[in-house]
């Protein structure tokens, strides 16, 4: 049997668009060529955007060699910047604690549900921003206090997910475990748990977007040695390029967190395909 | 893959095996809408028996089941399983769904001995490994012990929790519709399977089904449920010989008893 085609064979190829066959790395670099370049069209090249407003690529550029070099030397950016970590690290593990513990507490028992819950949706609709000067009153000008505001805002991601991830074992799951006479105990550890894992994950990488977003907010707003209060005294004195290099730097943090999550997730989620993170594979 | 021929089973007639689950004057009413789920029911499995039952969506069947297998409390009525009442789920009594419901995280392997870590702890589920690569084996899944169940299709993952209910060696299987969700070849090939592994392990089953084709193919007497009270209106002794084949399907026969019951069905459809 040879596979030569024959002229009776209806065979013909199914044609995929150029921009769905450009690899990853070619399609992010020509995205990116293409901003720079309206963006240094819009501002070195023809002026149409004032400086103080929109720097340019190579002002933006020159400054983030700048600050790479402080971070690298071990200079006051640096130390800025390890303060700003901490908080987040601080603040996130806090908020998995509690929200992951009120979770449980609203996922599993009817008292959760019923008495706990509700309080919890009306703390949410809060704008949790505004408590950040009670923070402050209570836990001073240091870090307690940022790291105080930052758990505050991503615990609810973290207590609704868990809660959701408890209920969504199904009906079959519940009842398999209800005839091998599994306790309370193991139905949660051994069935709601880690079947609850991929919403668990889904509200814990909100959580690492809203533990950034505290956490410089709080700098902002309480002052301190972190990242947000360089860029508060960099913005007060009109020095746009550097406010961009340092919102650059401070987007890596985030990076860091979000893909140390994404990766826990592929590790312990591995079973779940409908639930690979997007941007991670 | 290789499958035994099924050994013919002793027939019931010759010698009657001792009762092994009763149940007497068995009556469910659910509270909250007064409605009798089950009225007055009657039933006893004997040693080795297939018995299944059949009936309309609401006939009370799955309630039935439900009670039989300790999930559900009867608001009347004695149920005894080896002499013993039951009053809540038990190891001795080995439960099939509709759905395979194998846990994703788990190997195939570690699905099948969840029950007994379930009840008796991690070592125990250790030590029962070569028993449940032994059932595997039996359900010609022996290659698939340690692939996760998303790898495998719906009559291996049916098949696997055929050995998850059998790793607790239970003295009667309730099985609630457990093929209807696969196509009808590979239902008709479980179905053939399934009474080869009966017929090997001396099985107790009971069978809720929708399929009145499967319900007289698998069993040694049918049972016929009708709704509004639920309650068992005819048992009809199938003395098809065994073992059992597809091609008896085919014969008058068959279609008599299928026919038959099909008419009992369809009057009350129709009242």
């Amino acid at each position: 049997m040879t596979d030569t085609p024959d002229s009776r064979d209806t065979v013909w190829v199914e044609h995929e668009a150029l921009i769905d066959r450009v690899p990853r790395w070619v399609a992010m670099l020509a995205l990116a060529v293409v901003v720079v370049a309206i963006w240094d069209l819009a501002t070195a090249r023809m002026g149409w955007v004032s400086p103080i407003i929109l720097p340019s690529p190579g002002e933006t550029l020159e400054d983030l060699i700048f600050v790479g070099k402080n971070l690298l030397t071990g200079g006051y950016m640096l130390e800025a910047l390890w303060t700003t970590t901490r908080t987040v690290f601080w603040a996130f593990l806090l908020a998995t604690g509690i929200g992951f513990s009120l979770g449980v507490l609203v996922g599993e028992t009817k008292f959760g549900e019923r008495a706990v819950m509700p309080y919890l949706v009306a703390i949410d609709t809060m704008p949790k921003v505004a408590f950040a000067p009670l923070f402050i009153a209570w836990l001073g000008f240091d870090i307690a206090s940022k790291v105080a505001l930052a758990a505050f805002i991503a615990t609810f991601p973290i207590v609704v997910s868990t809660a959701a991830g408890l209920y969504s074992a199904s009906e079959n799951e519940r009842m398999l475990f209800k005839a091998m006479g599994a306790s309370r105990l193991q139905t949660l550890m051994r069935l709601k748990l880690p079947n609850g894992l991929p919403h668990i994950f889904t509200g814990l990488k909100i959580a690492a977007v809203g533990v950034m977003a505290g956490a410089i907010t709080g700098e902002f707003l309480g002052g301190g040695r972190g990242f947000g209060a360089l860029i508060r005294q960099s913005a007060s004195q009109m020095d746009t390029p550097r406010v961009f290099a340092l919102i650059l730097y401070l987007s890596l943090l985030g990076l860091a967190l979000f893909f140390t999550v994404a990766w826990l997730q592929k590790r312990l989620v591995f079973w779940n395909k409908a639930n690979q993170p997007i941007g991670a594979a | 893959m290789a499958m035994a021929e099924p050994r013919a089973r002793i027939p019931e007639t010759a010698a009657p095996a001792r009762p092994i689950y009763e149940i007497e004057r068995l009556s469910k009413t659910y509270a909250n809408n007064r409605l009798v789920a089950l009225q007055d029911v009657h039933l006893t499995l004997r040693k080795g028996e297939f018995v299944s039952v059949v009936g309309s969506s609401g006939c009370g069947k799955s309630t039935l089941l439900k009670i039989m297998s300790g999930l559900l409390p009867p608001t009347r009525g004695r149920v005894v399983l080896d002499g013993r009442p039951v009053t809540g789920p038990r190891p001795d009594i080995g439960m099939m769904f509709q759905q395979a419901t194998l846990l994703p995280w788990k190997t195939t392997i570690e699905n099948i001995v969840l029950p007994i870590e379930i009840r008796e702890g991690r070592a125990a589920a250790k030590a029962a490994l070569p028993r449940a690569q032994a059932l595997l084996s039996l359900v010609g899944l022996g290659d698939f012990a340690r692939v996760f169940p998303g790898e495998l299709s719906g009559g291996m993952a049916q098949r696997a929790s055929i050995c998850r209910m059998l790793i607790s060696e239970p003295a009667v299987l309730l099985l609630d519709e457990p093929f209807s969700a696969l196509d009808e070849l590979t239902r008709d090939f479980m179905n053939m399977e399934l009474q080869r592994i009966c017929a090997e392990q001396e099985a107790t089953a009971f069978l809720v089904t929708h399929s009145l084709a499967e319900a007289v193919i698998l069993s040694d007497r049918v049972l016929v449920m009708k709704p509004r009270p639920g309650r068992v209106v005819e048992e009809i002794v199938i003395d098809l010989p065994r073992p059992r084949t597809l091609e008896m399907i085919n014969t008058p026969k068959f279609g008599q008893i299928v026919g038959h019951i099909r008419d009992l069905l369809g009057k009350e459809a129709h009242q």
